[in-house]
């Protein structure tokens, strides 16, 4: 077992905190299978991999990735990126991710955690490796992006009705629960290099096996299959991690 | 943000994306930074493939930064024999790893739009009439 990365620093009020889902992705991503598939990948003296996770939230995702890349990517020539839309989270995930990194101290180099929606201010082709851990959980409404986050002169019922929004985007995935990471996953084959893998996580309303299927239809040779899975049992939230790769 | 997170950045609007003129991002009124972090040579050799080295020598003269040299550094000009990182690669780390915006504007070359950077963090969220 990898050390999981310390977020002692997030303030739940308004950032994601680790949940089942961040310790699913946690587990899929240093699983024996998967270390596996990103080694022979990515083998070493080929261009650094660029991890990029969409949505970091607390950051535990990608700092585990970048403070343990040697163990899971088999080098640590890595160069990590985050981006999210709340820049409460962009800031707590840059910490997050540094702190790994110095514990670890064979670590990855974080590049930055820009503000940004999902991977639209990536350039096409330049993701190595993708990972959303997407808001999943149907809901009536999707809540709008947010434009501007105000930092200072909310009165203490605005900032509540800030924060609770900024959760909101967190969890709230619209019809399905699929209406951002569908907006993602028109993003992957535009965004993701040749040598592209891409880790969506997702739950049993979002209706993983169709998701599958469908990616497996994409023009231009696309797989996707079921790498890691938790709550089998009486858990309602069952949830799942898809990989997603080129096979031509 | 540092410099080299903008080798892999580009304008957030989707149809800027065909556009050439829309990389790298301009920088404007940008107040720079230096944060020390420690060098890993492998992982400048390895990165270096990666750059755009026509964006990036842009990018250090908008900045008013040193210049860089005309082509690509190769392998022995970036480790001596001896295994030794050389002052070139030294430079490059510098630039790429250690040298940051902490606050300003990225302006789109293609439709001239502008992110602002504040606390050394950018913001690509675009206006709901961009999206």
């Amino acid at each position: 077992m990898l050390p999981t990365p310390s977020t002692s620093h997030v303030d739940p009020s308004r950032i994601y905190e680790p949940a089942e889902d961040s310790y699913l992705l946690l587990d899929t991503l240093s699983s024996g299978s998967e270390t596996a598939f990103l080694q022979q990948r990515f083998p070493p003296e080929t261009p650094c991999p660029l991890v990029l996770e969409v949505g970091t939230g607390s950051g535990v995702v990608l700092a585990f990735v970048n403070a343990h890349a040697k163990r899971i990517l088999g080098r640590s020539d890595v160069a990590a990126l985050g981006t999210d839309v709340n820049s409460f989270a962009c800031k707590a995930a840059a910490q997050t991710v540094k702190l790994a990194a110095s514990e670890s101290g064979i670590g990855g180099a974080l590049l930055d955690v820009v503000l940004g929606d999902l991977a639209s201010s990536l350039i096409p082709g330049s993701v190595d490796v993708l990972i959303f851990n997407p808001p999943y959980v149907p809901t009536e409404e999707l809540p709008t992006q947010p434009e501007n986050v105000a930092d200072e002169g909310l009165s203490r019922d605005a900032e509540f009705e800030r924060d609770s929004h900024l959760l909101s985007l967190s969890y709230a995935g619209g019809v399905d629960g699929m209406e951002t990471t569908n907006r993602l996953l028109e993003q992957i084959p535009q965004v993701l290099s040749r040598r592209g893998v891409a880790y969506v996580l997702l739950c049993k309303q979002n209706k993983p096996r169709e998701v599958v299927q469908q990616i497996q239809g994409w023009p231009g040779g696309w797989n996707a299959e079921i790498v890691g899975s938790s709550g089998k049992q009486a858990g309602w939230e069952k949830l799942c991690v898809v990989r997603i790769w080129r096979v031509s | 943000m540092k410099l080299l997170t903008l080798n892999f950045l580009t304008c957030a609007i989707k149809t800027c994306k065909s556009n050439p003129a829309s990389f790298p991002l301009h920088p404007k009124d940008a107040e720079l930074e230096q944060i020390e972090i420690d060098m890993n040579p492998i992982f400048i050799r390895n990165i270096l493939p990666r750059l755009d080295w026509v964006a990036l020598k842009t990018l250090s003269s908008e900045l008013g930064l040193a210049s860089l040299p005309e082509d690509v550094p190769t392998e022995e000009e970036l480790m001596g024999e001896d295994g030794e990182a050389t002052q070139t690669l030294k430079d490059l780390h510098v630039l790429l790893m250690e040298t940051g915006i902490a606050s300003g504007r990225l302006c789109c070359g293609a439709c001239g739009h502008e992110y602002a950077v504040k606390e050394g963090i950018a913001n690509f969220l675009l206006p709901s009439h961009l999206v």
